[in-house]
């Protein structure tokens, strides 16, 4: 009961920040962006310009993909992050225009910002200025090699060339289905690739052909060329900051200020800007507050000294020791994901467990069900979570939770289940209750194998605790989402090994709590 | 005491005088002491086609032992499962003392027979004292402990000695001895053993005879002991039941199997008996 409490209690504890920044009247702003390099620059500017104003401001970067948060907008459970009128108009509005209007900026924008605030009340700035459209692009010997520079022309050599193409731009109308139905594309093979590895795949020629964003610093970095768009088969990606309508009824003076940005930001300028994060791996915060320097919004004074600059050649047992802290509270956090979430599967799965064994008929399609559960990939379960509980803390435990439930029931179920006939049966034949002999019998024996499913449950919620990121829910999956935008493998890594580093010792503390509830008999032999 | 009617007991005060003050809200220990009669009429049970038990019947007077032999698969472990409601028959009836088991409650019924499985079926996660605790507290008896060390002493296994091991740390014999205890620690009625010594060495086996003999003399109880050994059955038991394919060949003392087999099935199985064990000799 007292667990439970404290469960509870920390449970509370978490969530408060995120509820009360979701509610309260004077709450900060909440500045989100999504998972790639461009998205954290334009944020992280948004979020510095509105500080400078003296609005409070929470970063959320890096939230799981358009689903998310453009969710996490509607929701109001953010208030303000960068997105893309094409982008707006087939992801989001799954929209059609006729083929006049479809090609002209002006006219998509018109329609995406209408739309967006007569359907979800969600309102877009004017935009900041410049297009990232998607970039085709090949290896300047592959281009020469069969004469590509055309869209058209690739289509007429797809069939020998193999490419890789991230998961998103595999799926969406306005990627890949469209330039094979607009081009008549047919590759010789299509691998899904993680946005941070796509351009060394093609660099070292394990793909041919990949999907860039025109302003990617990268694409000059590898020296790739990119494909005209001879059809006009992409329409407009103009980048705009969208806002919630909390933040447009409660605020305009944050509106005010985040339209200082507007026409601003010419394609030149972001493609060096995002160089500068991309290539040369700068510090966000000082090349944000550089360009706003530049630009004029801001002092020179401001605080762009604050955070260390990569410093290149640095170590990287320097470079984890410099972010001691901050890994430190994402560990913390991670470490408290993990145990509410497994806590709270632990009180749930293994009296569900000991249920089925009393009600088989039931066992058998429960347990699948979880199972079925656990197969959903996490970004979309995070996705499904938004509309339920937001973002943040709340629906990253949940969703950990669903994830958790299935080892520790199936285990649970399978444990008692198979616990050891004779004895169960010598119980029964001396009158034990079928409740006595699985409380008093099947459970204690089956005590080794439910162990090891919540061993199982725990090892997994470490490692899914760090996709918590992708809705705000912080761990040390923050510098893993940052660094696989920023291609940032130090960054990536600094995430990543702590978190392997805590499954390995949570499960060396469960292989104690295992021991000493293994019965004696079992103890003896082991 | 009603026990007294049914002759063939042995004294009960020896053991009664200590429990006679032991328990508040349940009745006193001493009043199980009570040795029932079994029966068994024309029961039949069928696993789809196979017919495990096809009109066996059995009649055990209170405070006697009864031997049920024969092959595997002759249905004897089946109909002593009858008496525990392990198994119910398709039909037929099975009596306790003067009640048929089914209007029992399952779990009242099995509480007041004791029960020694073949493996012993101790469980592994208790120490042996709990383990012989078991009944006892099952039935909210307030003395349970006291019931289990009395009866660990019975079958040669003093509590100051093993009552905090493990099953696993005792010999075959042991835990044999120890399930023994088990059974007769809330003072049962009935005891029902099912091959008890069958997996033992001969040398165990002779001691567990004692153990068992030992029990008979100290608690008044009607047993029904399932074996393949018929010189066990013969030591043991007062009167013998052969049975074959589901149901009683024969059931008499073992004199009157020897001196007067009903069946051919009968009389070759007390030959073959005879020829390979010296210890049978039939008086």
């Amino acid at each position: 009961m007292r667990f439970a409490r404290i469960i509870m209690a920390s449970c509370v504890a978490l969530a408060a920040p995120t509820v009360a920044a979701a509610q309260a009247q004077g709450a900060p702003i909440v500045v989100a962006s999504k998972p790639f390099g461009e998205s954290y620059l334009l944020a992280e500017m948004f979020s510095q310009l509105l500080e400078a104003h003296g609005f409070s401001v929470l970063r959320r970067p890096g939230l799981g993909a358009t689903e998310v948060a453009f969710g996490a907008l509607r929701q109001d459970a953010i208030d303000v992050y960068p997105e893309y009128t094409g982008t707006g108009l087939l992801a989001i509005l799954h929209d059609t225009l006729p083929d006049s209007i479809a090609r002209d900026p002006r006219a998509v924008y018109d329609r995406v910002a209408q739309e967006s605030a007569r359907r979800y009340s969600v309102r877009w700035l004017p935009p900041l200025g410049f297009q990232n459209t998607y970039a085709i692009a090949v290896r300047r010997e592959t281009a020469d090699k069969y004469d590509i520079h055309t869209l058209s022309d690739l289509s007429r050599e797809s069939g020998h060339l193999t490419a890789g193409f991230t998961a998103d731009f595999i799926g969406r109308p306005d990627g890949l289905p469209g330039l094979e139905r607009v081009y008549g594309l047919h590759l010789k093979a299509v691998r899904p690739l993680a946005p941070a590895v796509k351009y060394q795949a093609l660099a070292s020629s394990a793909v041919d052909v990949v999907d860039g964003y025109s302003t990617d610093g990268l694409l000059a970095k590898y020296d790739l060329v990119t494909l005209v768009d001879d059809r006009h088969f992409f329409p407009p990606y103009e980048a705009a900051a969208v806002v919630s309508n909390r933040l447009v009824r409660t605020m305009p003076g944050a509106i005010a200020t985040l339209t200082l940005l507007s026409d601003r930001l010419s394609e030149t300028r972001m493609r060096a800007l995002n160089r500068r994060v991309e290539v040369n791996g700068e510090n966000i915060q000082a090349v944000a507050a550089a360009a706003l320097s530049d630009l004029g919004l801001v002092g020179s004074s401001a605080k762009t000294a604050a955070s260390p600059g990569s410093t290149g050649d640095s170590g990287f047992w320097r470079y984890l020791w410099d972010r001691r802290v901050s890994l430190g509270s994402m560990a913390m956090r991670h470490i408290l994901l993990v145990i509410i979430a497994l806590g709270a599967a632990v009180l749930v799965a293994i009296p569900l467990g000991l249920v089925l064994e009393r009600v088989r008929g039931a066992a058998e399609p429960t347990v699948r069900l979880l199972g079925a559960i656990q197969t959903i990939p996490s970004i979309a379960m995070l996705a499904f979570m938004i509309p339920l509980f937001g973002i943040g803390v709340v629906p990253a435990l949940v969703a950990l939770w669903l994830y958790a439930l299935y080892p520790i029931a199936r285990n649970t179920f399978t444990g008692v289940r198979d616990a050891d006939s004779a004895s169960v049966e010598a119980a029964e034949a001396l009158g034990a209750t079928p409740r006595q002999q699985l409380l008093s019998v099947r459970l204690p024996l089956a005590a080794p194998i439910i162990m090891a499913g919540v061993r199982t449950a725990a090892v997994i919620t470490v490692g899914a605790a760090t996709l918590a990121a992708f809705i705000g829910a912080g761990g040390l999956g923050e510098p893993i989402v940052a660094g696989l935008a920023l291609a940032d493998t130090r960054m990536v890594l600094s995430g990543a090994i702590p978190a392997a580093v805590l499954a390995l010792i949570v499960d060396g503390l469960l292989a104690v709590v295992e021991r000493a509830v293994t019965p004696a008999h079992l103890r003896h032999h082991q | 005491m009603r026990a007294s009617r049914t002759g063939n007991l042995r004294p009960v005060a020896r053991c009664s005088t200590l429990y006679l003050v032991s328990v508040r809200s349940t009745p006193p220990s001493y009043v199980r002491e009570i040795a029932r009669s079994l029966g068994a009429r024309n029961v039949v049970l069928r696993y789809g086609a196979v017919v495990a038990l096809d009109g066996a019947s059995i009649e055990v007077a209170a405070g006697q032992t009864l031997a049920l032999v024969g092959e595997s698969g002759s249905g004897k472990t089946t109909l002593l499962r009858c008496f525990n409601r392990m198994v119910e028959p398709d039909s037929g009836q099975v009596l306790v003392g003067d009640t048929d088991v089914k209007l029992e409650s399952v779990t009242a019924l099995r509480r007041h027979i004791g029960y020694v499985p073949q493996n012993g079926g101790l469980l592994p996660h208790w120490r042996v004292l709990r383990n012989v605790a078991l009944v006892p507290r099952l039935l909210g008896l307030e003395d349970a402990n006291e019931l289990a060390t009395r009866a660990l002493d019975v079958v040669g296994m003093p509590a100051s000695t093993f009552a905090d091991r493990f099953p696993h740390e005792l010999s075959g014999g042991q835990r044999q001895r120890v399930a023994l205890a088990r059974a007769l620690a809330a003072r049962p009625g009935v005891i029902l053993l099912d091959e008890p010594f069958g997996a033992l060495d001969a040398i165990t086996r002779s001691d567990l005879h004692e153990a068992f003999e030992n029990a008979r003399d100290a608690f008044p109880v009607t047993m029904l002991l399932v074996t393949h050994d018929l010189a066990e059955a013969a030591r043991l038991a007062d009167q013998i039941a052969v049975m074959r394919a589901g149901h009683v060949e024969q059931h008499g003392s073992l004199n009157d199997l020897y001196s007067s087999p009903s069946t051919e099935y009968v009389s070759a199985l007390i030959e073959r008996a005879l020829a390979s064990s010296s210890r049978l000799k039939p008086r």
